[in-house]
């Protein structure tokens, strides 16, 4: 396993990464700036993971952190995986719940097989064996959201085993370059949500909401390949980039289609791994680095401390930002696992193993799924450095942002304006002033959902909470779009092409255009009489009169300091209010100068 | 009691001789007069009314269904009926009123059916004699018999004979005595370890389990799973295949269920001629607790195949006896998951206890199941903890597969069909069967029905002859897999050769009653 070495900062420090925050922060302030930072939560440990005490002991302590994934994937379907019952995000609670969900007495599962066919493709784009051959068991416990007291899952024979999951970190001094690397997937199993239950702890009472029970999910499992945070927090954003480009998942984790459980553990290099621990439920990806990094530091000050680590089960408490023991009092849970005896094994084909006459509605054929895959996000990414000459962070700046490679396209489609100048305008100017007024590229889903939910309170996950984040997908939380459509972009920078206006009077456009006021970049432009200076003559008295009037500036050029004439430049631009061209002014001064 | 198949009662609704309002009256007030047997637990009087009329007016407009129009039919307990109770006989599911009916309800009722109730069992069909269910114990109609009681009288050993009354055998024996005591012309029962074939063998009745697969599950509800089967219960072979018919095929709500077409309806070829038939004994099924009258019915049995030209062998199953040990640890796993569902949460028993969720599981489950439940689910939770896992329930899915192996192996060897005992013995009293507890009972009753599940096979309990005793004793043929018409064809073959002895009972129904007067505080005070 090559997990990198870690050694702690300090005793008493909290182990955090500065940039988890500071990240996001400096974001908020500063809209234009760096394009690199496409994952939230960057911490120096991927490039430099290695820490020592503050006081190194004889034979300096050295940590390696083991990480392991488990990813909860709501399969994105019409009806749930065992039943007829529609899949719907904030239906009115048990509106959704079939015999079968309720689990009244006599009913069987019956499989759904565009579940199926979404985890077989969900396999194969994650390089996965497809078993031809996959079974069913149940998996017992008590819990009232569980109304059978078991769980259909794949504990003995998945669907899909022995794949691997590529995603880039960010490394260098600006995290600017992107190291890929690979973390391996031990399988992947069809298996049924839960229901949620509402505790109402005023009236001491829980509800409980049938309406996800049932419900497909895809259980992805990676090995423990991990060995940071921000390691398992841009795998698992590459992952929920993959199930959302399939479309087998709308993976948006503040609606719980994406959910993560984290076992973690840590041991000096060379010794066996020490006892791990599992933080549950963790439902962003912020989070998810979070309590990472936070419980990794937790085990390293224990066992410094001469503590034990406990293999337990912890939540993170996402307002103190650590993890607790969640103190399960049963003790170890013994899931008593059991074939389903209502589901026969679920046989799947190939080009080579379709018996002949079979009927297509009643087989599932791999080649055939192999053959719709759609493009991948690092393909994607390596089409638009191809295409377009861009950086490949600007590439992963670009799916990272829900709709921003599709406005980009968009842009690219409509416009004149060299590819390289779409990607700054895109990337710079336009998510900069997104990220600064939190606004999506496109309008999505209503923020409504998430105040009914943070009315009781979810033993799982505060959704509520998930609003404060300042996370990818909650841009799109807030409902609002852009103001700047992509043809208005296109049209802006088609006038930027054509010389007609300065950069900066793009920039002043590109302001208006915010407003919504409904007028085209040509309208404003107009309206602001930015036109670009096209009147040489008048651009060559202007700087006559601007050198007459600054001799101590024409002196100093003279004297051999050519940087004097950006001065002169400034000032021309200045009196033509930005309109005109600093190439040209710069060219006309030359002319004036050397003469 | 004139018309005593469903096939020709059939004929006489398609004829006018009966309406089926007449017919539908007449089995209700058999139901009233030997309530007594108890029977049943939920007679549906309106709901059959009902049918009967509509069933009527087909009749009468010449549009009946089928052969099934205008039926009188009852339903073990245990199948999901819509807007009738369902208990399974059990604390838990009293008052628990399904929402939907299971698929064999439905297609009964499709064809024109008259449901007359809901049959008594064995809490969650688990048990052997139908006498541990909260509504009490099923008594055999046979004990009221003519033939039985005559015996009796010449017997100088016997004593009080009105509370000597027999059991049904079980898990469906309310099944088996609804339609021994004239009340219906067919029942649904359930079949997972025999509990079709024992009550119908106990109550001289044709009690015929379905390949698995065959039948569809949806809305019974599961005992085992991988071994429950629809099982129907009927006073001849022609009157169950006339249902199998009306049962059999795919269904999509039960994935188990096989698509191949199987020939319908299933209407039985007449077999002239045995010559060419092949007839297996297997030897590991002479025991020596099976009793001699039993023996010697099967050894008569086996002499009348070979005597009419079929060839009769010995064969080996011969992991026959690993098949009762294998049975409980796998019976009982899958009971101890079925059973989870029942916590109190969403429907059936609820107890009072509030002070947490998992109290309030515990009290509802200890107040909800008896012990037979509550022992089953405790042993199958040890078989299935992880450190058992291995040494008892994958050990014994790999000897239920050395038994199914058993039966392919003789099939294989050449024979069509195996000939075997259904029961050790005749029915027995019911003071003498709870004797022993619910799970020796039925490992010892099992012995000869339950490998026959485990291997999915189709089997069937024939009628044959009357004890020394007066009572009936069913000899057992099991089928190839799927092979259902065929095994009912020599079935058929064999019931018209022993001519077994109608039940006579109309004639002490009176008595009956005057034995139901006697009786009637105590069958009271075991409902409270």
């Amino acid at each position: 396993m090559a997990a990198p070495m870690l050694r702690w900062v300090g005793r008493g420090r909290l182990w955090t990464f500065a940039r988890v925050d500071g990240g996001s922060c400096h974001r908020r302030e500063a809209p234009t700036g760096s394009t690199s930072n496409w994952i939230r939560g960057q911490s120096s440990v991927a490039q430099q993971p290695l820490y020592t005490t503050q006081k190194p002991r004889k034979g300096e302590h050295k940590w390696a952190a083991v990480v392991g994934l488990e990813i909860h994937a709501q399969i994105s379907s019409n009806s749930k995986l065992f039943s007829g019952s529609q899949v719907r995000f904030s239906a009115p609670p048990n509106s959704l719940v079939s015999f079968f969900d309720a689990s009244l007495p006599g009913t069987l599962p019956v499989l759904n097989r565009r579940c199926v066919e979404a985890a077989v493709m969900t396999g194969l784009a994650l390089n996965c064996h497809i078993n031809k051959k996959s079974l069913f068991d149940r998996k017992h416990y008590f819990y009232a959201d569980l109304p059978a007291g078991y769980q259909i899952t794949q504990q003995r024979l998945p669907i899909a085993v022995n794949g691997s999951l590529t995603y880039g970190v960010c490394a260098g001094k600006k995290q600017s370059q992107v190291i890929p690397k690979t973390v391996r997937i031990k399988q992947i199993q069809l298996e049924q949500d839960s229901g949620k239950s509402l505790h109402d702890d005023l009236r001491s009472q829980t509800l409980i909401d049938l309406n996800r029970a049932g419900v497909g999910l895809l259980e992805v499992v990676l090995e423990p390949d991990l060995s940071c945070g921000e390691e398992a927090a841009t795998a698992v954003r590459e992952l929920q980039l993959i199930l959302q480009a399939l479309g087998t998942s709308q993976a948006n984790m503040a609606e719980g289609q994406l959910r993560v459980d984290a076992n973690i553990s840590v041991h000096h290099p060379g010794e066996p791994l020490g006892v791990r621990t599992e933080v549950k439920n963790l439902n962003s990806i912020r989070f998810l680095a979070k309590a990472i990094d936070y419980e990794i530091q937790r085990q390293i000050n224990e066992l410094e401390n001469g503590g034990e680590i406990l293999n337990e089960t912890r939540s993170f408490h996402y307002q103190l930002g650590c993890t607790m023991s969640m103190r399960d009092k049963e003790g170890k849970q013994d899931y008593r696992f059991m074939p389903e005896p209502n589901l026969p094994p679920l046989v799947l084909y190939d080009a080579t193993s379709l018996p002949a006459g079979a009927d297509p509605q009643q087989v599932i054929n791999i080649d055939q799924i192999r053959e719709t895959l759609p493009e991948l996000p690092s393909v994607t990414r390596e089409r638009l450095v191809q295409q377009y000459g861009m950086l490949l962070e600007h590439s992963f700046t670009l799916l990272n942002e829900v709709g921003l490679l599709e406005f980009f396209q968009n842009v690219i489609k409509e416009t004149r304006a060299e590819p390289k100048k779409v990607t700054s305008w895109v990337l710079n100017t336009f998510l900069g002033y997104l990220k600064q007024q939190n606004l999506a590229v496109s309008e999505r889903c209503g923020s409504d959902v998430y105040t009914e939910e943070s009315k009781c309170s979810d033993s799982e996950q505060p959704f509520m909470d998930a609003l404060t984040v300042c996370d990818v997908n909650v841009f799109s939380l807030l409902g609002a779009a852009s103001p700047v459509t992509p043809s208005a972009l296109a049209e802006l920078l088609d006038l930027l092409d054509s010389r007609t206006i300065s950069s900066a009077a793009a920039k002043e456009v590109f302001e208006e255009l915010w407003k919504r006021e409904g007028k085209t970049p040509g309208q404003i432009v107009s309206e602001k009489q930015l036109e670009l200076m096209e009147d040489r003559g008048a651009l060559e008295q202007l700087c006559h009169s601007m050198m007459e009037a600054h001799p101590q500036v024409v002196m100093d050029l003279k004297k051999g300091n050519p940087r004097a004439i950006n001065k002169l430049i400034g000032l021309v631009r200045k009196a033509t209010q930005s309109r005109a061209d600093p190439a040209m002014i710069k060219e006309i001064l030359e002319k004036k100068l050397s003469s | 009691m004139e018309v005593l198949f469903l096939l020709s009662v059939s004929a006489a609704l398609k004829q006018g001789q009966i309406t089926p309002t007449e017919l539908c009256q007449k089995c209700l007030s058999l139901i009233k007069k030997t309530k007594f047997l108890n029977a049943y637990i939920t007679v549906s009087e309106e709901v059959a009314l009902k049918q009967a009329e509509e069933s009527e007016k087909r009749y009468k407009n010449g549009q009946s269904l089928g052969d099934l129009d205008g039926i009188p039919i009852a339903v073990k307990d245990n199948f999901s009926t819509s807007g009738i109770e369902t208990t399974c006989a059990s604390n838990m599911l009293k008052g628990y009123i399904p929402p939907y009916n299971a698929t064999v309800v439905q297609k009964l009722l499709d064809q024109g059916a008259l449901l007359m109730g809901k049959t008594n069992l064995d809490e969650f069909a688990m048990g052997s004699g139908s006498t541990d269910g909260i509504f009490g114990p099923v008594k055999n109609p046979w004990s009221y018999s003519k033939q039985y009681r005559e015996k009796r009288k010449q017997n100088p050993h016997s004593k009080n004979e009105d509370s000597d009354w027999l059991i049904t055998g079980g898990s469906s024996g309310g099944s088996a005595a609804a339609v021994s005591a004239f009340t219906c012309y067919a029942a649904l029962g359930s079949d997972t370890g025999g509990s079709t074939r024992n009550p119908a063998a106990h109550c001289g009745l044709v009690g015929f389990k379905p390949s698995y697969g065959l039948v569809s599950r949806h809305g019974l509800i599961p005992l085992v799973n991988s071994m429950d089967v629809p099982g129907i219960l009927t006073r001849c072979v022609d009157d169950a295949a006339i249902v199998l018919g009306a049962l059999a095929g795919p269904d999509p709500k039960d994935s188990t269920t096989v698509h191949d077409p199987i020939n319908k309806p299933f209407m039985l070829p007449s077999l002239a001629d045995v010559s060419k038939l092949c007839i297996g004994i297997p030897k590991e099924y002479l025991i020596p607790e099976l009793s001699s009258e039993v023996r010697s019915l099967w050894s008569k049995a086996a002499d009348l195949f070979e005597s009419e030209g079929a060839k009769v062998l010995e064969v080996s199953l011969p992991h026959t006896s690993y098949s009762i040990v294998c049975y409980h640890v796998l019976c009982t796993s899958e009971v101890a998951s079925n059973m989870a569902r029942f916590d109190g949460l969403q429907y059936g028993h609820r107890c009072d206890i509030n002070v947490s969720t998992e109290a309030m599981y515990a009290a509802t489950r200890r107040e909800g199941f008896n012990d037979v439940v509550r022992g089953r689910i405790l042993s199958g939770n040890f078989f299935l903890l992880k450190e058992n896992y291995e040494n008892y329930f994958v050990k014994a899915q790999k000897v239920r597969r050395l038994i199914a192996n058993d039966f392919v192996n003789a099939f294989n060897s050449g024979v069509d069909v195996l000939l075997t005992p259904t029961t050790l013995s005749e029915a027995v009293p019911y003071l003498e069967f709870i004797k022993e507890d619910n799970r020796t009972r039925s490992a010892q009753d099992d012995i000869f029905t339950q490998a026959v599940n485990m291997a999915g096979l189709p089997a069937v309990s024939i009628p044959v002859a009357l004890s020394n005793q007066g009572l009936p004793i069913g000899l057992q043929f099991i089928g190839r897999a799927f092979c259902d018409q065929q095994l009912l064809t020599v079935a058929r073959w064999f019931e018209k050769q022993v001519q077994f002895p109608v039940i006579q009972l109309q004639e002490l129904m009176d008595d009956c009653s005057a034995v139901l007067e006697n009786e009637k505080s105590a069958s009271v005070s075991l409902k409270q």
